[in-house]
């Protein structure tokens, strides 16, 4: 028999407003198993602490009850008291009378009837409970980055300066992601590649980092801690270590005709190239769908130029096996395609832009040398419209776009339209908006900037239609504020395409089992209080992949999810979580549903041999744990046929006399 | 091959070229079109309000009709196509609506399960323009034929599922098949201006006259629609000579059974 001390607590007038709390503790000190009840003011103070401390010490307390706030609250705290007075600390039940209970009730007879059941039904389950103790498991002191952007990037520099090695996963041919193909970066205006490419340089020649680009996570196993990886590494057909990246080969390359995905495919590169001049790592790739030699066996030009000798046509894919304690995915965005918003002609009219083609316009490495000109027949335009939330902030019943807002846009048009102005005083700049949103340090006066000083036309109002008549384009919209429609002869649109996460998102979430919302984005472990953190331990987010985010929000986000995969790696073992789910071996019947229900990849099945009562042995297959990777979600519990899943801590019988003591 | 037909009230009056030019073609190309008994107008576009449904009940008796015949039901008028689609649409996809509709069509009952397709999807889906440009006997060999759509014929996109509403294809395919060549032109899937000519006739004249200019200005020599009401509009409010036709009457003429 247990022997259970039972703490009520009146949170100042939060609980006792509603519930009579001396009653709820006369009450629930004749429960089965209650030695001593008591009441207190505030149980979670020092001096609350303190009397737990010494009910435990002087009535031999074998468990306790506290009658509180939610367990999310002060579970901690009192596991805490219990285990300073040598009490197991999974010992200690929480009725939560607060959020439950005090704050929903209004009258004080029902709250109080109320808080006595809840807190006979923990009395109930804490006489079931057993002391629990978690288990321990090493840690593999190295952290695996998915994604080289900036997010990637920042967040592998920190993790590497505490001293931890990392290893950045790419799959282009470079790091850089999409800052590198920025021009300027608001609301500073420093160019993106002279504060990116110090980083990207940094990170190449950084002790403790290792950069696997042009390559791909293939498969992940394991657990917090414990991770194994499987990576591709694509031939580039080029031996990296050789190359020196002079270039050479990417000039004499006679395949001149390859879209530049760098450039948005606004120009063509060669078959071999370096994506731009601050590459890192600084390698040729050949791109295999175009290059004729590795399509018909005829060229070779590349390895005659070569004077380091550094082609090799018979490279193939290499799969790597590694391990790791954390991982982080930093899998960043892409542009929305165009392809549904034709209204707005973008397949139409080669002047119609995405605001990323616009900035490799803008960009001195860009395909116009980073001179502003139409893409149709490189005239320099003198009207522009610039068309905001295309894509963004579409009806949930819309059968295209996002309903979230993409949060960049409007800051980033805003500066386009304060350069457009800045360099060609003679262009005239609209900017059509549905509300302009610019939170953040610095950020209104930005675009205040740009509309005062600048003289930028914003319009509040919708685009309803671009046509393209002769060099033209007919612009069709409506100003909200004058409540008229306007119509703009225009020389080139750019649209704010609203950003979406990558499409590798998707298929890493599943291998990682970690969560996802209905845009795809990561699902951080609390929207507040562990923004960086997946639900799934040992899984961190950083920038883009969890959120449409800005460069200062990226790499505030890529520093914190740093500072959680430093905490992880700094332990040399982890304690588990005790609650977690175990499988009755003789009970199991192999059917494999608790497998099926796991979100977490727990469960494997054993055939293992068994020595029955009539003295035979038996082969049969049964389900596993590894309770290392179980969440305690119990899922498991709930699906397995035969009763024989349970969670440690909620077993089933736990449960069932709580339900009892309700409705007893 | 055997297809229910429905002409709508327009095509018995204003539009009669439309309705025999349709008639005509489709024997050229093998398919009998068989008209449904008894039918009665659509209603026009007014009836596409969400909230009515006694207007609807003509739509879902020629729907019962060929859902019975186990048939295709084929529409010409772009109004009509568009009103019976939507409500096909609706008995699929909106179960009270359907209950409702179900409730004056007792003792009968409609499942929904009629295929309704414009005749330029039928051309397109089951002759095959490739097809048809075969059956060809005068093509329309260097004629610029613009192509009007209009704003009934392909919206909303999402419940039409004929074409892309913003930068379709199915008139200029047409064209090509009949061995003219289309013309692109920004307003092509503009509003003609609609039944707002009764009401407002400045601004539709001055959406009409737009829709013809703009086509003019890229070199058509005819206009092609598929609407009643857009031809109304744009030949009385377009102020221009640019003739405005039917597409069955090219059709016809490139069939060869215009005549006789």
């Amino acid at each position: 028999m247990q022997r259970i001390g039972v703490f009520v607590c009146h949170c100042g007038t939060n609980i006792a407003g509603t519930v009579d709390v001396k009653a709820v503790a006369e009450a629930l000190r004749y429960e089965p198993g209650v030695v001593i009840s008591t009441e207190y003011q505030y149980m979670c103070s020092q001096a609350g602490q303190d009397m737990i401390h010494e009910a435990i010490r002087e009535n031999n307390l074998t468990g306790i009850v506290v009658c509180s706030c939610s367990p999310r609250m002060h579970e901690a705290t009192f596991r805490k008291t219990a285990q300073s007075a040598g009490l197991n600390p999974y010992m200690v039940e929480i009725a939560n009378i607060r959020e439950q209970c005090s704050w929903v009730h209004k009258d004080m007879e029902i709250g109080t009837e109320k808080a006595i059941i809840l807190g006979r039904a923990a009395i109930a389950k804490v006489n079931l409970n057993a002391p629990l103790t978690p288990g321990e498991t090493p840690v593999t002191k190295r952290a695996l980055v998915i994604g080289g952007g900036i997010a990637g990037i920042q967040t592998a520099l920190d993790i590497a300066d505490a001293g931890f090695p990392v290893d950045i996963v790419e799959t282009k041919p470079t790091i850089g992601g999409k800052m590198a193909q920025l021009d300027k970066t608001f609301p500073t205006l420093d160019c993106a590649a002279c504060i990116l490419t110090p980083k990207m340089v940094e990170a190449a020649q950084h002790e403790n980092i290792r950069i696997l680009s042009y390559s791909e996570v293939q498969d992940i196993k394991g657990f917090v801690g414990n991770f194994t990886v499987q990576i591709k590494k694509k031939a580039r057909y080029v031996k990296e270590d050789i190359c020196t990246g002079c270039g050479l080969c990417t000039e004499k390359c006679p395949q001149k005709k390859v879209p530049n995905e760098f450039n948005l495919e606004m120009d063509n590169r060669r078959a071999i190239y370096i994506p731009f001049a601050q590459a890192v790592p600084k390698v040729a790739t050949i791109d295999p769908n175009y290059c004729t030699m590795l399509k018909t066996g005829k060229c070779g030009v590349c390895a005659k130029v070569c004077t380091a000798k550094a082609i090799d046509y018979t490279q193939k894919d290499e799969i790597m096996e590694e391990k790791y304690g954390a991982i982080v995915a930093a899998t960043g965005f892409n542009p929305i395609s165009m392809k549904p918003f034709d209204e707005y002609a973008y397949s139409q009219s080669k002047d119609v832009i995405t605001s990323l083609e616009f900035e490799r316009l803008m960009n001195a490495a860009g395909p116009t040398g980073g001179k502003l000109l139409r893409p149709s027949d490189g005239k320099h335009p003198h009207t522009i419209v610039f068309v905001q939330c295309v894509g963004s902030r579409c009806s949930a019943h819309a059968s295209k776009g996002k309903e979230y807002c993409s949060k960049i846009c409007c800051m980033y048009t805003a500066k386009h339209a304060m350069l457009t102005r800045d360099k060609y005083p003679d262009t005239d700049v609209y900017v059509f908006y549905i509300d302009v949103r610019t939170p953040g340090k610095n950020f209104d006066e930005f675009y205040r900037r740009a509309v005062e000083e600048y003289g930028v036309h914003y319009v509040k109002g919708m685009v309803g239609k671009v046509s393209p008549e002769g060099d033209k384009l007919m612009v069709q919209a409506s100003d909200l504020l004058a409540d008229k429609q306007l119509h703009i002869e225009a020389d080139l649109v750019v649209l704010a395409a609203a950003i979406e996460p990558d499409m590798s998102a998707r298929p890493l979430a599943t291998m990682l089992t970690a969560s996802m919302d209905t845009n795809d984005f990561f699902t951080e472990a609390h929207p507040k209080l562990r923004p960086v953190e997946s639900p799934t331990a040992g899984v961190f987010l950083s920038g883009a992949c969890q959120g449409p985010k800005d460069i200062p929000e990226t790499v505030s986000q890529a520093g914190a999810a740093a500072a959680k995969v430093i905490g992880l790696l700094a332990k040399d073992k982890l304690k588990g979580n005790p609650c977690v789910a175990g499988s009755d071996e003789w009970m199991c019947n192999g059917c494999s549903s608790c497998e099926r229900v796991c979100p977490y990849g727990a469960i494997t099945y054993v055939t293992k041999e068994f020595r029955m009562p009539d003295r035979t042995t038996a082969l049969r297959r049964v389900a596993q744990v590894n309770e290392a990777v179980c969440q305690g979600c119990g899922a498991c519990t709930v699906a397995c046929p035969s009763g024989a899943m349970d969670l440690k801590g909620f077993a089933s019988s736990q449960i069932m006399a709580e339900v009892d003591a309700i409705c007893k | 091959m055997k297809v229910s037909y429905y002409p709508g009230c327009t095509l018995r009056t204003k539009a009669k070229q439309l309705d025999l030019y349709a008639r005509k073609s489709a024997e050229a190309l093998g398919i009998t079109m068989e008209e449904i008994e008894n039918w009665q107008c659509c209603g026009g576009v007014f009836t596409t309000a969400k909230d009515e449904i006694a207007t609807k009940l003509s739509s879902v008796r020629a729907l019962s009709e060929a859902a019975k015949k186990e048939q295709i039901l084929v529409t010409v008028c772009s109004a009509c196509h568009n009103v019976i689609k939507q409500t096909n649409h609706a008995m699929q996809n909106d179960a009270d609506f359907a209950m409702h509709v179900n409730r004056y069509m007792a003792p009968e009952s409609y499942d929904g399960s009629a295929r309704v397709l414009h005749y330029l999807e039928m051309l397109r889906d089951v002759v095959g323009f490739d097809t048809l440009k075969e059956k060809v006997v005068n093509p329309l060999s260097g004629k610029k034929i613009a192509a009007y759509y209009g704003c009934l014929l392909l919206r909303p996109g999402q419940t039409m599922q004929m074409d892309d509403v913003e930068n379709p294809t199915i008139l200029e395919d047409f064209i090509r098949a009949l061995g003219a060549e289309p013309v692109i032109y920004a307003q092509r899937n503009e509003c003609c201006g609609g039944y707002v000519a009764m009401e407002d006739p400045a601004s539709a004249q001055k959406k009409s006259k737009k829709v013809l200019d703009s086509a003019a200005s890229h070199g058509a020599e005819i206009v092609v629609t598929a609407c009643p009401l857009c031809r109304y509009n744009l030949e009385k409010n377009g102020e221009s000579d640019l003739p405005v036709v039917y597409f069955t009457e090219l059709l016809a003429e490139a069939l060869g059974v215009k005549e006789g």
